[in-house]
């Protein structure tokens, strides 16, 4: 018996990896025990799974993805971290070269898709529905089944770091290396069945919320009155719909040659890796438009309410949303400029590259005119948008840069890539979604979070990523390649990257702040009574904070596009407040546990395939069928909340 | 009449000033700024042609967004014009959808023709070289079929004469990139694909894998060295008359993942780049099966048995035909 637990801990839970792995552990150990424990001290389980787990409510969906994005942020932040150290001078022995390909593997595709889609989704979660008057998505079943597949997808991807082994062939997988000829561990199915299992549930939340904003917008809600950000939702939702499914294809065909055997990829017996590349780009590349479009949509809200002005130029604003949903599926080969497709493919995808950069650019003027002659106030979610611009218009230069196809010879794979797109993603992304979580942040919560606390994190995090990021483009020019675990001393690489890596602390510095602000501002945080903190423009703010379980006691009737901000100029605002004649019975979905249950099923069958353990994998795909089947056998999934309830609500809340 | 007279000038300036500070401001270390050869000098252009074009957009940008926001602060007192209702301008609007499709314009043309022109060898008297290479986990396999030498992880070419290097892979996919030479290709497994390089100074210039291929990749580097004709002449007497052969079995033992220092070989066996491209699936290169009766469907064993030199010519002429392929 010692002999067969001895051998589980060496294939699973890699006890020879040495104190890294133990330390991890133990640390996952302890964590888990203290959730445990705290929830059955304070006896909190009942109302985890009654109010959290089983929620169907947007917005607590939208809290529950927000949550899990910025505890991704910090995982991919701390791989981040561990590969600036190992790089901060040649020849480092910190991390071997094992250990160095499974971080930055598993940093690129936590960052992208367990940390950037669910900040996306949260703000999609809580804000769309508030923004159009509306008291819940289209598919409030379906969004609680997305995200915990999304999360369960991601738990799936995490554990592989304790469990079996992380994947090591990079974000992007190329076959053949991550064939089961050169790479036959589980970290690369943990990757392909994570990604996969969370995908599902992106597909269903674009599809989700395309059918939201189109059908499920309050009266009078034309298209061109509807706000900006609800417009980059849209758009990010047409690219999710038809972008997503080639991921699924490209990762089941893999999968397939990793687990039975097929020859899709493989160079042998008619296969083409060529195909997988392609595949992965189709989706990859309106990716990065999806996750950063939301981000625009969010500059557009906070630029219009911190300059106290119009958006300016509405009409092309949404022209370039819709027309970058369109151009980002010309643009995919420019990934692979070097794979020899001819000079006449190459000329038309750089030229398609190039192209998407004019609708980027001209929201950048639109923003800035926006501001001109308005009245700037400098709050957090400001400061963010006003940083955003420097960064990604710098980040959308050498993205131009990049797109000129016989330069990219030179730049292709070296950091001058990396470093333009952590530029476009950190400037783009993350800078919009931590401005967006400031600017909705009291809408969820009620309260606000601390200025001076955020500023520093502010600082912190800007001048950090200036450091850490610039001296990659010189880098690039150096001829130092990407995911190089070390590097000789006589290239003359090693002060820059020294420099790089100081940078990349104080990104980390910045990230502390921020927690450190959100942990003190639960106490402290200037609590928001009025239910509008920033004086908005938009319908959400019209609504207590934090909002109602039904958010609108009465849908609202909409006449211009600044709905919210034109009443509040023409003394109006008691027109948006329930009158007690008004009130009906409001129809309402059920919670249920079973999006989660299923959630767990997918796990379960994940885990058995990533492992070959047929046994456990059709035991999860049997639960997924039988939650499947309950469902279509459910008819009593909906109820009403009384209007008494509501009154009752609104009263306490003074708005009656 | 005189604006443009004056103009034109200026603008040629702005581009010398340019780039003498991004070549001369940065050190010999900026192998990517200090190109030695026509292909990576063509590249440079477009590098600072590319910068000088989105600096039109990006200075005017970051002005303006430090003059709007101290400007319109929100401060008492500010007197600034303050007009919550302006939100449209159609010249204005004209202007910024304008300037950058003319822009893209610019580049795009100038790309594609730098595009369409490193397809062809750099235009010279000089008979080209051609070098086959493969890269291996974790090596770099370099073949002479004309000198019918071979060497791994360092390659010689002479001065002055276009290199036609040939590049499949025998391991995962690698990228193959001499910075100061000029861009990289990949290099694919059952995929020939071709790159025109050329060294127009004699030096030893750095090359690395620029793909990543697991654990070795960070020590698949090679040395390209540039020597006089002379030189390289002399250099392949010398190796084949100093080095060993490089047998089939000796081959599949450099095959096997390792990291390994340099090593030069007097002669390789026949048509060894031609049967990895074909034994990792070459027969779907386009061109490459055209006038070959049957060949179709056959694996590379079943090849093996019937074929022999003359089939490795037919190969070749089939590769001339894709000559198209790459850059």
């Amino acid at each position: 018996m010692p002999e067969s637990l001895r051998q589980f801990a060496d294939t699973y839970l890699m006890w020879q990896e040495g104190p890294m792995i133990w330390i991890s552990d133990v640390l996952i150990l302890l964590t888990s025990v203290g959730i445990v424990a705290t929830l059955t001290y304070f006896k909190k389980w009942k109302w985890l799974w009654r109010e959290w787990l089983t929620t169907v409510d947007h917005k607590k969906i939208g809290i529950m993805y927000l949550i899990a994005a910025l505890l991704m942020m910090f995982r991919g932040g701390a791989d981040g971290l561990l590969m600036r150290t190992q790089l901060a001078a040649p020849g480092m022995h910190f991390l071997d070269a094992e250990h160095y390909d499974q971080i930055f593997t598993t940093h690129g595709t936590i960052m992208i898709l367990f940390m950037a889609m669910p900040f996306i989704f949260a703000l999609f979660n809580i804000v769309v529905p508030l923004q159009i008057g509306a008291r819940d998505v289209a598919f409030p079943y379906l969004n609680a089944i997305s995200f915990w597949l999304f999360f369960f997808g991601a738990l799936l991807f995490n554990i592989s770091f304790v469990f079996g082994g992380s994947p090591d062939a990079g974000w992007t997988s190329y076959p053949p290396l991550s064939e089961l000829g050169f790479d036959n561990g589980p970290g690369e199915n943990f990757y392909l069945l994570a990604l996969q299992i969370s995908g599902i549930g992106s597909i269903a939340t674009g599809i989700n919320f395309l059918v939201t904003i189109l059908k499920m917008r309050a009266p009078g809600m034309t298209l061109m009155k509807t706000p900006l950000f609800t417009w980059s939702v849209l758009s990010a939702c047409i690219m999710i719909i038809f972008a997503f499914p080639a991921l699924t294809v490209a990762l089941a065909l893999l999968m397939l040659d990793r687990i039975v055997g097929t020859h899709f990829f493989t160079i042998l017996q008619g296969g083409n890796p060529m195909m997988f590349i392609n595949l992965f780009w189709i989706w990859g590349h309106p990716e990065v438009y999806i996750v950063v479009v939301p981000a625009f949509g969010v500059f557009s809200e906070v630029v219009a309410t911190f300059a106290r002005k119009e958006t300016f130029g509405y009409t092309s604003m949404v022209a370039a949303l819709l027309s970058i949903s369109v151009i980002s599926y010309f643009v995919w080969a420019h990934h692979f400029f070097t794979m020899g497709a001819g000079a006449d493919v190459n000329t038309f995808f750089a030229v398609a590259t190039m192209a998407v950069g004019i609708p980027t650019g001209v929201k950048v003027f639109n923003w800035l005119f926006t501001m001109y002659r308005g009245r700037i106030r400098m709050s957090l979610p400001m400061l963010w948008t006003i940083a955003f611009v420097p960064c990604f218009v710098i980040g959308g230069a050498t993205g131009v840069m990049l797109a000129v196809a016989p330069a990219d010879y030179q730049y292709h794979n070296s950091y001058f890539l990396i470093a333009h797109f952590h530029q476009v993603l950190i400037g783009g992304v993350v800078f919009g979604m931590l401005a967006g979580m400031y600017y909705w942040w009291p809408k969820m919560f009620g309260f606000k979070l601390d200025e001076r606390l955020g500023r520093w994190a502010f600082w912190f995090f800007n001048i950090g990523f200036y450091v850490c990021f610039m001296p990659q483009y010189a880098l690039g020019f150096m001829g130092m390649q990407r995911r190089m675990y070390t590097y000789p001393a006589d290239m003359g690489w090693g002060t820059l990257n020294f420099v790089s890596t100081i940078g990349a602390y104080l990104m980390g510095i910045g990230f502390i702040f921020i927690v450190a602000q959100v942990l003190y501002s639960i106490k402290h945080g200037e609590r928001d009574l009025t239910g509008d903190p920033w004086d908005g423009r938009t319908l959400e703010w019209s609504l207590p904070s934090p909002v109602p379980h039904y958010n609108f006691a009465v849908i609202p009737t909409v006449t211009d596009r600044d709905m919210w901000w034109v009443l509040k100029e023409e003394g109006r605002t008691e027109e948006l407040r329930p009158k007690k004649e008004d009130i009906q019975p409001i129809h309402m979905p059920k919670n249920s546990g079973r999006p989660f249950l299923m959630g767990v099923a997918f796990f379960v069958a994940g885990l058995g395939f990533v492992f070959n353990w047929y046994v456990l994998a059709v035991l999860g795909l049997l639960g997924v069928v039988v939650t499947l089947l309950r469902r279509s056998f459910e008819y009593d999934d909906e109820y009403y909340i009384q209007p008494e309830e509501i009154e009752h609500v609104e009263s306490a809340l003074g708005r009656l | 009449m005189k604006r443009t007279q004056l103009r034109k000038p200026n603008r040629v300036l702005a581009l010398a000033a340019l780039t003498a500070l991004l070549v001369s401001g940065c050190g010999p270390e900026y192998l990517v700024l200090n190109p030695v050869g026509p292909v990576g000098r063509e590249e440079l252009h477009l590098i600072v042609l590319s910068t000088v074009l989105v600096l039109i957009v990006v200075i005017p940008v970051l002005a303006l967004l430090v003059y709007i926001v101290w400007r319109y602060r929100d401060k008492p007192g500010n007197t600034a014009p303050y007009t919550p209702k302006w939100s449209e301008s159609k010249v204005l609007e004209v202007v910024w959808w304008g300037i950058p499709i003319v822009i893209v314009a610019i580049l795009g043309f100038y790309t594609g023709k730098s595009t369409f022109k490193l397809v062809e060898p750099p235009p010279t008297d000089a008979k080209p070289l051609t070098i086959q290479v493969t890269s291996l986990d974790w090596k770099w396999l370099f073949q002479y079929p004309g000198q019918n030498v071979a060497t791994v992880n360092y390659v010689e070419i002479p001065v002055g004469v276009p290199v036609q290097f040939e590049l499949t892979s025998d391991a995962p996919m690698n990228s193959f990139w001499v910075p100061q030479l000029g861009g990289q290709e990949y290099t694919m497994p059952g995929m020939a694909m071709r790159l025109w390089l050329e060294a127009d100074q004699p030096g030893t210039y750095y090359g690395h894998g620029a793909n990543f291929t697991g654990k070795g990749f960070a020590h698949m580097d090679f040395k390209v060295k540039a020597v006089s004709q002379q030189e390289f002449d002399q250099w392949v007497q010398q190796v084949k008359a100093n080095s060993p052969a490089l047998t089939l079995a000796g081959y599949q033992q450099l095959k096997q993942p390792s990291v390994v220092g340099t090593a030069s070989y007097s002669s390789f066996p026949q048509g060894l780049f031609n049967d990895t491209v074909w034994a990792d699936g070459g027969r779907y290169m386009p061109g490459m099966t055209d006038g070959m009766e049957g060949m179709n469907g056959q694996t590379a064993d079943a090849r093996k048995q019937t074929s022999s030199s003359d089939m490795h010519g037919m190969q070749m002429d089939g590769m001339q035909m894709s000559g198209k392929q790459g850059h």
